[in-house]
């Protein structure tokens, strides 16, 4: 049995001071009811992921006790991408027919603060200045750059291109371009990562409706189906944040893996994707999951950036809404952003940046501390 | 020194011999598969075994890749000494140490704009920070030049 997305909402991302993050929540999950034509109480479950809003499962005393079974999910920057792995899990399973996946955050201004001992590390680690998720991205970027010769010019780029994509999305949080020379000006936050290559923890929220394909077409004439889910924590000697020593023989990341799982899933590759999220926490993140997820070799970001390949007119576009550095970061909700964006691409509802020709299938890869990857396939 | 040894403690227990004229960074190496790991720990992630010895890690390696931190860090868990005014970029960086493994650690140098990878570095033990009277000992690398 496939699974279908037949309902799409999503809460502006980026600041919004008047509602808790389980408003923006609640707001989303309406949103996606709505534009499935379904109600509340046709849901047979739900997953929902926040990481500093509160239990998601506080959804029901806003849209309703139905008694559906709720269950949290909590997976670092994954969060999202795990509520729909366990969604589609649920339909694919035969044991429910419709439900949601949804996801919302509120995060205070500022980089976020890492406590060390909850992940396991000594209180040393964090004492001596180590504990800082940028430091992981300037470090691992700056290794692939002298590996496979990337520069400067292409960490820029990524950042240009997502801060204009922003400006074509009604629901970015940043919706202003911001030039090449003002992210080359702007400080340096660590090596060589720049303040406007970074992302920003934001609010925002973000629902969909999954039921079962057979159903689909009784809400809606455009259903997008989920060919693949995969969701992958890291092996031995992967390149991780927060590894106090990296094995000298280096393992695939996370991402490699669920990428190919994934793949093999649908029994696609990667030159059958017509459109891509690809998680850009940071400029360089963009540009190694590209090779990562299998659509190009290592370093020819450098030519693909060059020549436009991921624009939105290009031959894959990628994080046509903005990514993370336009939208910001609102953990619980940001993964499903991606297959939101895709969804509607698919659809050919993405309004001023939908990508010409009627792409048909699409792709999403989120990544997340301390080394995990949550990919999905979409197809019309 | 300028303190007595009495005086100083380690920032944890574990991560490198102290007292020693000769201070080394504690690993561990899997008795199953060879792996060695930092800090040491019993049991194996990659070989997922629970037989493992401590050893002694190599003084001197190479920097394998770094970043330079160019703000101060949030307290906590943060403990540094800087304050806003005196804040200076400092050099994070992995250091590949030969058949062992990369440790992360912070690399303490004069000019960081001169970091680069494949630098030789050599391990220090020194005062970090002062705590409750005590000197506390941290582990760094610097640039062997700069020894
Ligand atoms: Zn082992």
């Amino acid at each position: 049995m496939d699974v279908a997305i037949i309902g799409l909402g999503i809460h502006p991302f980026g600041r919004t001071d008047d509602m808790t993050g389980l408003d923006q929540g609640a707001f989303a999950a309406r949103k996606a009811l709505e534009d499935a034509g379904a109600s509340w109480d046709d849901m047979d479950f739900a997953y929902g992921g926040s990481a500093a809003a509160g239990n998601a499962d506080a959804l029901v005393n806003k849209l309703g006790l139905t008694g559906l079974q709720f269950i949290n999910v909590a997976n670092g920057c994954a969060t999202g991408g795990s509520a729909l792995q366990s969604a589609y899990m649920a339909i694919k399973s035969g044991m429910f027919d419709m439900g949601m996946a949804v996801g919302f955050d509120k995060h205070p201004r500022g980089a976020f603060t890492v406590d060390p001992e909850k992940s396991g590390l000594g209180k040393w680690y964090g004492d001596v200045g180590m504990a800082l998720t940028p430091q992981f991205f300037g470090m691992k970027i700056q290794r692939y750059m002298h590996e496979f010769g990337i520069s400067e010019d292409t960490l820029i780029k990524v950042a240009e291109k997502n801060f204009r994509n922003g400006t074509l999305n009604p629901n970015a949080w940043r919706q202003k371009a911001i030039s090449y020379d003002e992210i080359k000006a702007s400080p340096m936050v660590c090596d060589p990562l720049r303040k406007y290559m970074f992302c920003s923890p934001a609010e925002g929220g973000c629902a969909m409706i999954l039921c079962r394909a057979d159903k689909a077409k009784q809400f809606t004439s455009k259903p997008i189906y989920l060919k693949a889910v995969s969701v992958k924590t890291r092996n031995f000697g992967s390149f991780e944040v927060f590894t106090q020593a990296q094995a000298l023989d280096r393992a695939d990341s996370p991402t490699v893996k669920a990428s190919k799982a994934a793949f093999e899933l649908a029994g696609i590759g990667p030159e059958d994707i017509d459109v891509a999220q690809l998680q850009d926490t940071e400029s360089g993140a963009e540009i190694m999951h590209m090779s990562e997820n299998g659509f190009c070799a290592d370093g020819d970001q450098e030519k693909w950036f060059a020549e436009g390949h991921t624009e939105i007119n290009g031959k894959l576009p990628v994080n046509t809404d903005g990514g993370c550095l336009a939208n910001g970061e609102p953990i619980g909700a940001s993964g499903l952003r991606q297959v939101h964006e895709v969804a509607l691409q698919l659809r050919g509802d993405a309004g001023k940046r939908q990508v010409p020709n009627q792409p048909k299938t699409g792709y999403t890869h989120v990544y997340g501390a301390p080394g995990l990857s949550g990919v999905t396939i979409l197809s019309v | 020194m300028a303190t007595s040894v009495a005086n100083q403690v380690p920032i944890a227990e574990g991560l490198f011999t102290w007292p020693s004229n000769d201070p080394r960074l504690l690993g561990s190496k899997c008795k199953n598969c060879g792996v060695v790991l930092f800090p040491a720990q019993s049991s194996c992630p990659a070989c997922c075994t629970e037989d493992s010895d401590v050893i002694e890690l190599e003084r001197r390696g190479k920097i394998w890749t770094f970043t330079i931190q160019n703000f101060l860090p949030n307290r906590p868990p943060y403990e540094g000494p800087e304050t806003p005014e005196t804040f200076k970029p400092y050099g994070v960086g992995y250091v590949e140490l030969a058949d062992q493994t990369r440790v992360e650690a912070r690399i303490q140098t004069d000019d960081v704009s001169k970091l680069h990878i494949g630098q030789d570095v050599e391990l220090v033990v020194e005062k970090y920070i002062e705590r409750d009277g005590k000197d506390i000992i941290s582990f760094f690398f610097k640039p062997v030049d700069e020894v």
